[in-house]
């Protein structure tokens, strides 16, 4: 492990974090709250211990390797929580240092679950900083760092391909600077599209931002008591719905469009698919619940609404859907844990490795009748090597085992079963609301035993980071200093 | 620029690392997934896994758009091909790897009609180093600049070298100033020396001037210069023909040890000079039979490089006066070194370091400043570049010692038509002059960057 070089490279990364708290401290000072001051603080203590701590010029090694990526990227996430997560400490919101650091993370992973029983009374900055999290989170607080510095060379491949989530990380651009930066100025780009869309509408311009920045992201927190539905007006419902679809694609698509690369664009197997599974939601839910509504338009957009906010994993709700039938209960379980496509803002197990199993499975069950068959694997016509496949399986593994012991904990709670069940799913997958009265989607996490909410706030953890880079800062042998390595 | 790389192979992949450090847009394109994503992870470049002659790859890689694109796979049809397709979709020059005879032969006319900007031919360039070396037997490596005029000649002191414990100062007092010495490599550090420098055994030192001068010098300091007469080659395949070839149209006796029948046939048939001998070249009996020991140089040329490596210690202990390995693979080069196998020539890195300076002159001469060549020394640490004056600047006709030059720098030597002038601080730039800069910073790209007149 090259620590001096990790240093450097998490020293610059606080000091970024340090600097986005300015925009908060930014909005404290025009509702003119007193929050200003932890705004501030924490913020001075980030950039100066920044530059305190972090050496300007590693000498001698600068190389990193997939371990040190990992690591970094596991480390960095845990501590811009914790930084950020002082805000809610110190503004006196919250009342443990568990119960903020659980919204903290719940924010940057873009879950949007939240230990808030109302937001009424919470200072605006604050849930401005709440909502702004989801947005840096959405697109990676490193590839955030990268768009604007130089992090790591011609290694930074492997930071790069340790947060963007999904099987295979791939690049629009040869480097992976220019690609990180064109990223997020389509991603800036749609956001500030659609607060402008809301804004435009009627929405205050605060409101419009922070629900901007939790769609972008995929996160779902609002700045309102009962989400989306308070507002009560169907025309954000709709262009909420519709955005929260478009942020759960993969962004490389939206390059494609830009550079009229239509074919490539098209061609996106993966995206198809995910179109088609939102589609077909629809279509069961809203034929399961049209008894309970007058309406077929309205039945039609809550539905719309409930199944892209679930699939996009973002969690903002207009309808409370535990009134809703069994089966429709189901289809919503399983959207969390499908989640959005590869390289989106998204959390969930995403479209492609969904992709990738069905036609895995597919082949060997052909092998069962031919068994000398040998059939290669494609996606969007490209070949999808063996060693990708095995390394989704053993993803989809990691996933199950880590579901199930999570479970395991959160039971010790004493709450039902939907309830564990729902919370830990929801929460691996980044979605934010579970099912049932205490986390359902008008409940919340206030609830829960200080112990469930630590084994919650890891999954978030290793939801959005997709398990490893968590795993491996748990692993005895990534922190040996010398000798051989396990 | 905007490059693209066909083949991730060692030069493939020795050309990305260096091209992205240098802060061009790279992508590489190459069949086996296992290539490109083993360069994907360690580089910054765009990686494509596809056949590079197949038109939705190109326009994926972004042929149309691209300054330059290289091919250097393993197949000459396949990098012609590729180089003929991408120019015309678009490319705005284009560079293969052809190392087979029959097409070198013709290259000049496959060049023209497939409208390549350049070829390069592994062998044939690594002949060239190799027989470069075997002119100068005392010299680890040999480079040329100002076509031919000046040598860059790299050696190593021995304990009984007379320059051991000098500072070159001293060396300045004791010995006729016609030579130059511009770099100094020293474990793993490479400098360039000033006057204080004390230089120290098993120092790598780089001496620049023309090739009468450095003869001079080195029997000056008393480095026998007897030159190779007879050389033993074991290994008679591409790089063995070409090198044969060379040796023999300079009037030097070689023999070839090749195993193989068809090819001791087809060399025979077509150098009727060669002593062409079938058999094992690991087999010592054999070597001792066609008398190892009484030739000047043994140069091993096996597809293997432990068996090169071997075989070149084995020489020496035979005391044959120069042994060359072929190291392909290994990299340990700083290892070899240790040994006592001072010159090493690996093909492929020398096809990557002719095709990096193309790129660095052709870059340079977009941005207007006059690259005429650029050679990497010392593995790469250090660069040799040649310019032609051609401005107007105010540093022309100013003597050295009323310029400031950049820390890092120095000047080799000044061609002005056919003298070489070895810079004192007395001397000037001219109009129309070639300078030869060596320099640790790979940063420079014009003369402008180096020399700043003193504020009087």
């Amino acid at each position: 492990m090259n620590f001096k070089m990790i240093r450097n490279i998490i020293m610059k990364l606080m000091m970024a974090e340090g600097i986005l708290l300015i925009l908060p401290l930014i909005v404290a000072v025009i509702y003119n709250e007193k929050e200003w001051k932890v705004f501030a603080a924490i913020s001075a203590v980030l950039i100066i211990g920044g530059l305190l701590l972090g050496d300007r010029r590693v000498k001698g090694n600068t190389r990193i390797f997939a371990r040190e990526g990992f690591f970094i990227v596991g480390m960095t996430w845990v501590l811009w929580s914790f930084f950020g997560c002082l805000v809610f400490y110190f503004s006196g919101v919250l009342p443990t240092l568990v119960d903020c650091f659980f919204e903290m993370v719940s924010g940057f992973t873009t879950t949007g679950a939240s230990v808030f029983i109302t937001v009424a009374d919470v200072p605006k900055s604050v849930l401005f900083w709440r909502s702004f999290s989801h947005w840096v989170g959405g697109m990676g607080v490193l590839v955030f760092v990268m768009a604007l510095i130089p992090l790591a060379k011609n290694r930074s491949m492997y930071i790069m391909g340790a947060e963007v989530p999904g099987p295979v990380a791939g690049k629009i651009l040869p480097k992976a600077g220019a690609t990180a930066k064109t990223l997020y100025l389509m991603y800036f780009a749609m956001t500030m599209a659609l607060a402008a869309i809301l804004a435009f509408g009627g929405m205050p311009i605060y409101d419009a931002l922070c629900n901007a920045f939790g769609t972008a992201g995929t996160g779902g927190f609002a700045v309102r008591d009962g989400s989306i539905g308070s507002y009560g007006n169907p025309f954000y419902e709709i262009v909420i719905a519709i955005f929260m679809m478009l942020f759960g694609i993969n962004f490389n698509i939206y390059y494609y469009l830009m550079n009229r690369k239509i074919k490539d664009a098209v061609k996106n197997t993966e995206m198809w698919t995910y179109f088609a599974i939102i589609a077909s939601a629809i279509t069961l839910i809203t034929v399961d619940i049209i008894g309970m509504y007058t309406s077929l338009g309205h039945a039609l957009r809550d539905a719309f609404f409930t199944v892209t906010s679930i699939i996009s994993t973002t969690g903002f709700g207009t309808a409370n859907y535990d009134l809703w039938p069994n089966f429709s209960k189901t289809i919503i379980l399983l959207l969390m844990i499908l989640g959005g496509c590869a390289g989106s803002t998204g959390g969930g197990i995403k479209i492609a490795r969904v992709v990738i199993i069905a036609k895995a499975m597919r082949r060997e069950l052909k092998k069962l009748v031919h068994p000398r068959l040998v059939q290669v694997i494609k996606i969007d016509g490209k070949r999808v090597d063996d060693k990708a496949i095995s390394g989704v399986f053993v993803y989809m593994l990691f996933y199950v085992v880590i579901m199930f012991v999570s479970c395991f904990l959160v039971a010790i709670d004493g709450k039902d079963l939907m309830t564990s069940i729902s919370a830990v799913i929801s929460c691996l997958n980044n979605v934010g609301p579970g099912i049932g009265d205490i986390v359902g989607s008008v409940g919340n996490y206030s609830t829960l035993s200080a112990f469930s909410k630590i084994v919650l706030t890891i999954d978030m953890l290793i939801g959005r980071l997709e398990i490893f880079p968590v795993l491996l800062l748990l692993s005895p042998g990534m922190w040996r200093l010398k000798g051989a390595d396990w | 620029m905007k490059i693209v790389i066909i083949g991730a192979g060692k030069v493939g992949h020795k050309l990305a690392q260096q091209l992205a450090k240098e802060d061009h847009d790279i992508v590489v394109i190459d069949i086996d997934p296992k290539a490109t994503s083993v360069l994907a992870n360690s580089e910054d470049v765009m990686c494509i896994t596809g056949n590079a002659a197949e038109y939705d790859i190109q326009v994926e890689a972004g042929v149309k758009e691209s300054d330059l694109v290289i091919a250097c796979t393993d197949s000459d049809e396949l990098n012609m091909l590729c180089c003929l397709l991408c120019k015309n979709h678009g490319a705005a020059k284009t560079i293969a790897r052809v190392r087979s005879p029959e097409y070198i032969k013709q290259m000049r006319y496959i060049s023209d009609a497939m409208g390549l900007s350049m070829f390069i031919n592994p062998e044939m360039e690594a002949a060239s180093a190799i027989s470069r070396v075997l002119l100068f037997p005392a010299a680890n490596s040999v480079e040329t600049f100002a076509k031919g005029k000046v040598e860059l000649v790299e050696f190593t002191l021995d304990e009984t070298n007379p320059l051991v414990g000098k500072s070159l100062k001293n060396i300045h007092r004791t010995y006729s100033n016609n030579v130059l010495l511009c770099a100094v490599q020293r474990g793993e550090d490479v400098f360039i020396p000033d006057g204080d420098t004390v230089l120290k055994k098993a120092d790598r030192i780089y001496v620049a001037s023309s090739r009468q001068n450095i003869h001079d010098f080195f029997s000056e300091i008393g480095i026998l210069m007897t030159p190779v007469r007879s050389v033993m080659i074991v290994g008679g395949g591409k790089l063995g023909y070409y090198l044969a070839l060379r040796l023999i149209k300079r009037g030097i006796k070689v023999k070839v040890i090749e195993q193989k029948q068809t090819r001791c046939d087809e060399l025979s048939d077509k150098l009727p000079e060669l002593i062409v001998i079938k058999g094992d070249g690991t087999d010592q009996e054999l070597l001792e039979e066609e008398r190892i020991a009484g030739y000047d140089a043994f140069v091993s040329l096996t597809g293997m490089d432990e068996i090169n490596i071997i075989l070149s210690l084995y020489a020496k202990s035979r005391n044959v006066g120069k042994a060359i390995s072929k190291v392909t693979q290994i990299d340990f080069t700083d290892m070899l070194m240790d040994l006592g196998i001072e010159s090493a020539i690996s093909p492929k890195d020398i096809t990557a370091n002719s095709i990096l300076s193309y790129v660095r002159a052709l870059h340079n001469s977009r941005d207007k400043s006059k690259v005429e060549s650029l050679s990497f020394l010392v593995g790469g640490k250090v660069e040799a570049l040649e310019f032609r004056v051609i401005g107007n600047d105010d540093f022309l006709n100013v003597p050295f010692k009323e310029l400031i030059t950049t820390k890092g720098c120095l000047v080799a030597s000044i061609v002005r038509g056919a003298d070489i002038i070895i810079p004192g601080g007395n001397d000037c730039i001219k109009k129309d002059d070639d300078i030869i800069i060596v320099t640790t910073n790979s940063q420079i790209n014009s003369l402008q960057e180096i020399f700043k007149v003193k504020p009087q």
